[in-house]
C-alpha cells in the first residue's frame, strides 16, 4: 500500500492551512474566470501564473490546478443560463443545458452540471492516483492512426443512431469541417481558402467564434423573431428542497455520469486533445447510448451530465502526461508546464521520484478542490439564476457585450467579431431551417485533430490505408467507428425490404 | 480569497485593455525612457509551444525580480507561422510599447510569404539571449549507439520504412533532417508535428524512427533512459551533454541554430530601444536564466544593436539558400 501511505502524505501538504485557502481561492477565482465568456482556463492560468512566485512551487501548482478544476465547473453557467458557452471546454453543455434553462428548469440544469462535475473529477482523481504509470504508457502507445480512429468514432457517435435527419446532420458537419480547414495548411504551411485574401484569415477560424456567433447571437435573433422581445422565461425557484430533489433525481443519469468520467480521462490523457474534445465526444456516445436520441438537444438532462462529467475527467487526465511525460494534454496544462519550468521543477518521468511531495501534494489537493468547487457551485446558484429575472430588454444586450467579447478575446482581432457576427445570422437561419448546430460545432473542433491525424498516418504508410487495420487499437477502434456509420443505413434497407 | 478574486479580475482587465489599446507612439527625449502604460510582449507562436513557454519564462523572471514597474502582457499571435506576429509589429512602427519574442520563422516566413510586406531588417533589434541547439535522437531500445550505425540502420530500412519526425514542413527541424540526409547520402520520409514536445512523444511511443529534437524537448526522457542522443548540429560539444559528439568531430560539418532574441518595431525612440536592452541584460545575466541554459542544453549568445541586427541579416540570407536548396522557395 505504498500508494496509499504516499496520498496520505500528499493530503498532509494539502491540507496545510495556506494550501486549503488557495485552494479555495483557486475555485472560486476558478468558477468565475470559466463563467465569463472568453476567459477560460487557458486564460486565467496564463494571466495568473507569476502572481505564484509568491508561494513555494507546491502551493503554486494546487491553486493552479484548483482554478483549472473551477474553471471546468464555471464554464457550465454561462452556457446554462445565457446560451453563450463560458469556456470552450463547456460548448457541449450548451447543447442541452440552455433549452433546460428556457424550459424553467435552469436550477436543476445546474445541480446536475455540478454534481456530474463533481462525480467526473472525484473518479478521474481515483484513477489518477492507481493508475498514473501504466495509463502514461498506455498514451504513448496512440500514434497519428490511433487517433484517427478515435476522431473517426465520434464523428460516428454524432451522426449514427441519431434521431435527427441524417442529411442535415451531414450537412451541418461539412459545414464545420469546411471552416475548420481554413488557415494554414498543416503539412505544407500554404494558406488555403483565405477568402478576399483578409488576413485575418490566415490563423484559421477559431471554433469559439463559431460556438459563440452560432449559439449566443443566432438565440438572440431567434428571439427576438419569435416573442418580440417579450419572452418571459418561466422562473425557477430555489429552495432547498428542491436543490435535494434534483440531485436525488441525478439518480437516473448515473449512467451518462459514469460514460463521461472514463471517456473525458481517457481523451485527456491523449496529448492535444483536451477537455473541448473529450467533453463533445462524451455528447456524442450518451445519445448513441439513449433509447431516445431524439429528446438530445431538446433539454435531455443526460446531455448535461455526460459533457460535464467528461470535461472535469479530461482535465484530470491531461495533467497526467503533463506530469509523467512532460507533454502537456490541454492547452491550459501547456501554460502550467510552463510555469513548472519556472519553479525549478523538471516534468517528466523523474518527476515522480525526485519531486514525491510536489506530485502526491497537487493529487491530494484536487480531491480537496472537487469537493470545495461543488459547495461553493451549489452555494451560488441562487445569484445565478437572478440573471433569468432580468427582463430581455435588458439580457439580450448584455448576452450581445458577452459575445462581443468572447469572439475578441482568444485571438484579439477585430476580425473575428465581425466573423462572429456573420456565424450569428448563419446559425439563425440554422435553427430556421431545422438543421442541428451541435455537428458543426464537433466539426470545426475536431477537424484540424482528425486532418493533422489522418495525414500524419499516411505520410508514415505512403499512403496506404492499410495502416488503420494493420495496428491491433488503432484498428478495433475503426472497426466499431465503421460500424457505427453503417447502422442506419442498414436500418433503412431493413424497413424497406419489410415494406 | 476576496482580495485574490479582485487581483485575478483586474489582471484579466489589464491584459484584454492593453490588447485593445492602440496609442500612438510618444518620443520622450528629456528623462531617461520609462513605459508608460504594460508593454505589448508579442509571441510567434501559439499557447503551449516551446516559444511561448519561453517566453512566459522570460515574463516571469522579470516579474519574480521585479525587473519592471509596468507588467509585460504576452500575446499570441501564432497564425501563419509567424506571419500574423510579423504584420502586427511592422504595423506598430515607432510604438515603443510593444516587443516581439523571436524564434527562425522570423526568417524563413517572411522569405516564404513575400507579400506580407515584412522586411526584418527595419524592426529595432533588442537583443539575443540565447541559442537553442539541435540533436540526433532514437529511442533508447534501438540497437543503434552512433551517427555510423544510424546511417547504415536508415540505408538498410530504405527512405519508405525511416520515420523522421519533426515540426511543420520549412520550419527548423525539416531545414536540419534536409542537411543531414545530403551530408549522409540518405532519404528518410519525413512525418511533421505541430511542436517539438509532439515529436519527441512520438518517438518514446515508437511511432517515428528518428528526431531531432532541442535537448529541453527530450532531456526528460534521456535522464529516464527512454532515449539516446547520437550527436549534437553544434560547433562544440554541449556542458549538459559531454558524453555527445558534435557532427564536426564526426567528419561532418552540421551545426544549426535556433535563435531566441527579443525586437521592438522600426522608428522607436533611442531611448527606449536602450531601456530594453538594459531590461533583458538584466534577464540575461539573472541566475535562473543561466541556470535554463546550462540545464537545457541552450548556448549563452547575448548579442545587441547593429551586432545583432548584422546577424538577423546574416542568418536571413543563409536561410535563403537553405529554402531555396529545399525547393521551397524560388
Amino acid at each position: 500500500m505504498e500508494i496509499l501511505g504516499l496520498l496520505l502524505e500528499g493530503f498532509a501538504v494539502a491540507l496545510q492551512p495556506i494550501n486549503l485557502a488557495l485552494i479555495v481561492a483557486g475555485c472560486i477565482a476558478g468558477l468565475f474566470i470559466g463563467a465569463m465568456p472568453g476567459l477560460g482556463s487557458v486564460n486565467g492560468v496564463a494571466i495568473l501564473l507569476p502572481m505564484t512566485f509568491l508561494v513555494p512551487p507546491t502551493s503554486a501548482i494546487i491553486f493552479l490546478g484548483s482554478l483549472y478544476y473551477g474553471a471546468m465547473y464555471g464554464g457550465a453557467i454561462s452556457s446554462i443560463m445565457l446560451g453563450i458557452p463560458g469556456a470552450s471546454t463547456a460548448v457541449a453543455t450548451t447543447f442541452d443545458g440552455r433549452p433546460m434553462a428556457l424550459q424553467g428548469k435552469a436550477d436543476r440544469a445546474l445541480v446536475a452540471a455540478a454534481t456530474a462535475s463533481f462525480v467526473g473529477g472525484t473518479i478521474s482523481v481515483v484513477l489518477f492516483t492507481l493508475f498514473a504509470p501504466p495509463l502514461a504508457d498506455f498514451a504513448l502507445a496512440f500514434g497519428p492512426p490511433e487517433e484517427f480512429a478515435l476522431l473517426l468514432l465520434a464523428f460516428a457517435t454524432f451522426i449514427g443512431l441519431g434521431g435527427d435527419d441524417i442529411p442535415k446532420t451531414l450537412f451541418s458537419i461539412f459545414i464545420g469541417l469546411m471552416f475548420s480547414a481554413v488557415g494554414l495548411d498543416i503539412v505544407s504551411g500554404d494558406p488555403r481558402l483565405i477568402f478576399l485574401d483578409l488576413p485575418g484569415f490566415y490563423h484559421g477560424i477559431n471554433f469559439l467564434v463559431l460556438a459563440i456567433g452560432i449559439y449566443g447571437i443566432g438565440e438572440i435573433l431567434w428571439t427576438v423573431e419569435t416573442t418580440r422581445g417579450e419572452m418571459v422565461v418561466s422562473r425557477a425557484a430555489v429552495t432547498i428542497r428542491g436543490v435535494v430533489r434534483a440531485l436525488t433525481d441525478l439518480r437516473h443519469n448515473i449512467r451518462s455520469m459514469l460514460m463521461g468520467s472514463f471517456l473525458g480521462y481517457f481523451v485527456g490523457i491523449l496529448p492535444a486533445a483536451g477537455a473541448t474534445p473529450g467533453s463533445l465526444m462524451a455528447y456524442g456516445v450518451a445519445r448513441t447510448m439513449s433509447k431516445h436520441p431524439e429528446t438530445y438537444g431538446k433539454g435531455n438532462v443526460d446531455g448535461v451530465v455526460a459533457p460535464e462529467s467528461a470535461n472535469n475527467a479530461a482535465s484530470t487526465g491531461s495533467m497526467l502526461p503533463m506530469l509523467t511525460l512532460g507533454i502537456p494534454g490541454s492547452p491550459t496544462t501547456a501554460i502550467l508546464l510552463g510555469g513548472m519550468v519556472i519553479w525549478g521543477l523538471e516534468p517528466g518521468p523523474m518527476l515522480f521520484i525526485e519531486h514525491k511531495e510536489f506530485v502526491w501534494g497537487l493529487i491530494a489537493s484536487l480531491y480537496a478542490a472537487n469537493l470545495f468547487a461543488l459547495l461553493i457551485n451549489i452555494a451560488f446558484i441562487p445569484a445565478f439564476l437572478m440573471v433569468l429575472r432580468m427582463p430581455f430588454t435588458i439580457l439580450a444586450p448584455v448576452i450581445f457585450i458577452l459575445c462581443v467579447v468572447g469572439g475578441y478575446a482568444p485571438t484579439q482581432d477585430m476580425h473575428d467579431v465581425w466573423l462572429m457576427l456573420i456565424f450569428g445570422v448563419m446559425g439563425y437561419l440554422m435553427r430556421k431551417l431545422d438543421y442541428p448546430l451541435a455537428p458543426a460545432v464537433l466539426a470545426i473542433v475536431l477537424g484540424p485533430l482528425a486532418e493533422a491525424s489522418v495525414r500524419q498516418s499516411l505520410i508514415m504508410a505512403h499512403g496506404s490505408f492499410g495502416i488503420f487495420f494493420d495496428r491491433p487499437i488503432s484498428a478495433i477502434i475503426m472497426a466499431i467507428a465503421i460500424a457505427l456509420f453503417a447502422w442506419p443505413v442498414l436500418i433503412a434497407i431493413r424497413r424497406r425490404l419489410r415494406a | 480569497m476576496k482580495h485574490i478574486v479582485k487581483t485575478a479580475a483586474l489582471a484579466a482587465a489589464v491584459s484584454l485593455a492593453a490588447g485593445a489599446a492602440t496609442v500612438a507612439s510618444s518620443s520622450d527625449a528629456t528623462a531617461a525612457w520609462k513605459p508608460k502604460k504594460p508593454v505589448e510582449f508579442v509571441i510567434m507562436a501559439g499557447k503551449g509551444g516551446g516559444a511561448d513557454r519561453l517566453a512566459r519564462f522570460i515574463q516571469g523572471i522579470i516579474k519574480k525580480h521585479k525587473l519592471s514597474a509596468l507588467p509585460l502582457v504576452p500575446i499570441n499571435k501564432g497564425g501563419g507561422s509567424g506571419a500574423e506576429a510579423l504584420r502586427y509589429v511592422k504595423d506598430k512602427q515607432g510604438d515603443p510599447h510593444v516587443i516581439m519574442a523571436t524564434l527562425n520563422s522570423y526568417y524563413t516566413t517572411p522569405l516564404r510569404n513575400p507579400g506580407l510586406g515584412v522586411d526584418i531588417s527595419s524592426f529595432t533589434p533588442i537583443a539575443r539571449l540565447a541559442e537553442d541547439t539541435f540533436q540526433l535522437w532514437v529511442h533508447s531500445d534501438t540497437k543503434i549507439m552512433s551517427v555510423k550505425d544510424y546511417v547504415a540502420a536508415v540505408k538498410t530500412a530504405g527512405a519508405k520504412n525511416w520515420r523522421m519526425g519533426g515540426t511543420g514542413k520549412g520550419q527548423e527541424d525539416s531545414l536540419v533532417t534536409a542537411m543531414l540526409e545530403k551530408a549522409y547520402g540518405i532519404k528518410v520520409t519525413y512525418v511533421p508535428f505541430k511542436g517539438g514536445g509532439t515529436v519527441a512523444k512520438q518517438l518514446i511511443g515508437k511511432h517515428i524512427h528518428s528526431t531531432v529534437n532541442n535537448p529541453s524537448e527530450q532531456i526528460g526522457f534521456w535522464k529516464a533512459g527512454k532515449s539516446r542522443p547520437l550527436a549534437t548540429f553544434t560547433p562544440k560539444r554541449l556542458k549538459a551533454f559531454p558524453d555527445v559528439p558534435t557532427f564536426g568531430e564526426l567528419g561532418q560539418n552540421l551545426s544549426y541554430f535556433m535563435q531566441r532574441s527579443v525586437v521592438a518595431p522600426g522608428g522607436i525612440p533611442a531611448d527606449a530601444a536602450s531601456y530594453y536592452v538594459d531590461l533583458f541584460d538584466k534577464v540575461y545575466k539573472s541566475e535562473d536564466w543561466q541556470n535554463y541554459l546550462s540545464s537545457k542544453g541552450l548556448l549563452p549568445g547575448w548579442l545587441t544593436g547593429k551586432a545583432l541586427q548584422d546577424y538577423f541579416v546574416k542568418e536571413r540570407e543563409a536561410h535563403r539558400k537553405l529554402l531555396m536548396a529545399m525547393g521551397e522557395i524560388k
